[in-house]
C-alpha cells in the first residue's frame, strides 16, 4: 500500500484566533487589589458603661482636618509616629511585663495589655492621611510582635521567623512544619501584645 | 542596477511566522490567569492609597465591596463631593444597611458571620463619609472591615 501523507492543516489563522482571545482578555483585565488593612469595628453596645482608664495608659493620636498630627498633645510628623507608639506600648511602667524592653517610665503605659492607642480624626481629614496613620500604628504593633516572635520562635523551633512571616506561613498550604504549634505561638504573641486601637467618633 | 536586482530575485526567505501563535498564546495565558472580571463598573474616582502593613484579603470568605470617591468624568451631575457607590450605582448613606442585608441574604447561613466589607476609598476622599459608612456598618453589625490599599510606602500618600 502506498502511504499517502496526511495533508497539512493550515495553521495560519491560529494566530488570528489567539489574537482575538488575547485582545478580549486584555480589555477585560483589571488586576484587582486585594490587600489591605483589616480592622474590626466595635459593636454598638446598649449599656453605656464607662470604663475608667488611667490617662497614662492612653496614647492619643489626633489627626485634624488639615492632616496635621497631634500625638499626646504635641505636633508630630507621621514618620516619627511608629517609634513613638512602640516606645509607648513597650514601656512597661509597672514592671509586670517580663518580655518588654521599654524604659519603665512610671508616667507612661503600665504594660502592653493595658496600653490603648486612641485615634481621633475629624471629618475633613483626608483618607490618605488616615491610612498612613493606621499603617504606622499597625506597623508599631508589628515591630513589637516581630521582635517577640524572633525570641519565642527560637525556643519553639521556628528559627528566623518574624510575626508577619509566621502568619504568612500559617496560611500557606505548602508550609512544612507543625502548624498547631505555630498557631499556639502566634496566639501567644497576639495575647502578649494585644492590638488595642480605639477610634473615637 | 540590474546586478543588484538579480540577487534579490534569488529571494530573501520569508520570515517564519510559525512561532507567532506561540508568543500570542503565551501572552493570552498570562492575561487569562491574571484576569479578574470586573464586578462593578466604577462611576467614581478610585485611586487607592498605599500602605505597607497589609494583609491579603481572604477570598475564601465572602467579601462585599463599598466604593467611595468623587464622581468621575461624565458623572459630574452627581456633584463634586465624594459619594458612595454600591454595586453599579450611586447610593445614599441610608442604603448601606440595606445593601449589607441584601449581601447577607445571598450567602449561605454559616458564612454570614465571616462576611468582610472591603472599603475601597479614593485617597482624596475625606474621613467624614468613611466615618458615616463605618457607623452604618456598626448599626447592621457588619464589623469585619478591610481598608483596601495598594502596596507601597505609606509616606507617599500625602503628596
Amino acid at each position: 500500500m502506498a502511504k499517502r501523507s496526511a495533508p497539512e492543516v493550515n495553521a495560519g489563522s491560529m494566530a488570528d484566533i489567539a489574537f482575538l482571545l488575547l485582545i478580549f482578555f486584555l480589555v477585560t483585565t483589571t488586576i484587582e487589589k486585594d490587600s489591605g488593612i483589616n480592622r474590626k469595628l466595635p459593636p454598638i453596645e446598649e449599656t453605656e458603661e464607662d470604663v475608667i482608664i488611667k490617662q497614662k495608659n492612653i496614647f492619643t493620636v489626633l489627626l485634624n482636618g488639615k492632616d496635621q498630627l497631634l500625638v499626646e498633645d504635641e505636633l508630630m510628623e507621621i514618620k516619627d509616629l511608629r517609634a513613638a507608639a512602640v516606645e509607648f506600648l513597650d514601656n512597661n511602667g509597672d514592671k509586670s511585663c517580663t518580655y518588654c524592653n521599654g524604659a519603665k517610665d512610671p508616667s507612661s503605659s503600665d504594660n502592653p495589655d493595658k496600653a490603648i492607642i486612641s485615634l481621633k480624626n475629624e471629618r475633613e481629614t483626608s483618607y490618605a492621611a488616615y491610612i498612613s496613620v493606621q499603617n504606622e500604628l499597625v506597623a508599631a504593633y508589628n515591630v513589637l510582635r516581630n521582635k517577640r516572635a524572633l525570641e519565642l520562635g527560637s525556643q519553639q523551633g521556628f528559627l528566623d521567623m518574624d510575626f508577619v512571616q509566621m502568619q504568612k506561613n500559617f496560611k500557606d498550604a505548602r508550609f512544612v512544619g507543625n502548624k498547631t504549634k505555630l498557631k499556639e505561638v502566634i496566639d501567644q504573641i497576639k495575647l502578649e501584645y494585644p492590638q488595642k486601637l480605639s477610634e473615637v467618633q | 542596477m540590474s546586478k543588484f536586482k538579480k540577487k534579490t530575485d534569488g529571494g530573501i526567505p520569508a520570515i517564519s511566522t510559525a512561532s507567532l501563535p506561540d508568543i500570542v498564546f503565551m501572552l493570552l495565558f498570562f492575561f487569562m490567569v491574571a484576569t479578574v472580571m470586573r464586578e462593578n463598573s466604577l462611576k467614581i474616582k478610585n485611586a487607592l492609597p498605599v500602605a505597607n502593613q497589609v494583609e491579603k484579603l481572604d477570598k475564601k470568605n465572602p467579601v462585599s465591596y463599598i466604593y467611595m470617591g468623587k464622581p468621575s468624568a461624565g458623572y459630574e451631575k452627581f456633584g463634586t463631593e465624594s459619594r458612595i457607590q454600591l454595586n453599579d450605582q450611586f447610593a445614599e448613606l441610608s442604603e448601606v444597611g440595606a445593601f449589607i442585608s441584601a449581601e447577607r441574604a445571598a450567602l449561605r447561613e454559616e458564612l454570614i458571620p465571616f462576611l468582610t466589607v472591603a472599603l475601597k476609598v479614593d485617597r482624596e476622599a475625606n474621613m467624614g463619609i468613611v466615618s458615616d459608612v463605618k457607623q452604618e456598618l456598626r448599626k447592621v453589625n457588619a464589623l469585619k472591615i478591610n481598608y483596601t490599599t495598594g502596596v507601597g510606602d505609606a509616606m507617599t500618600n500625602m503628596n
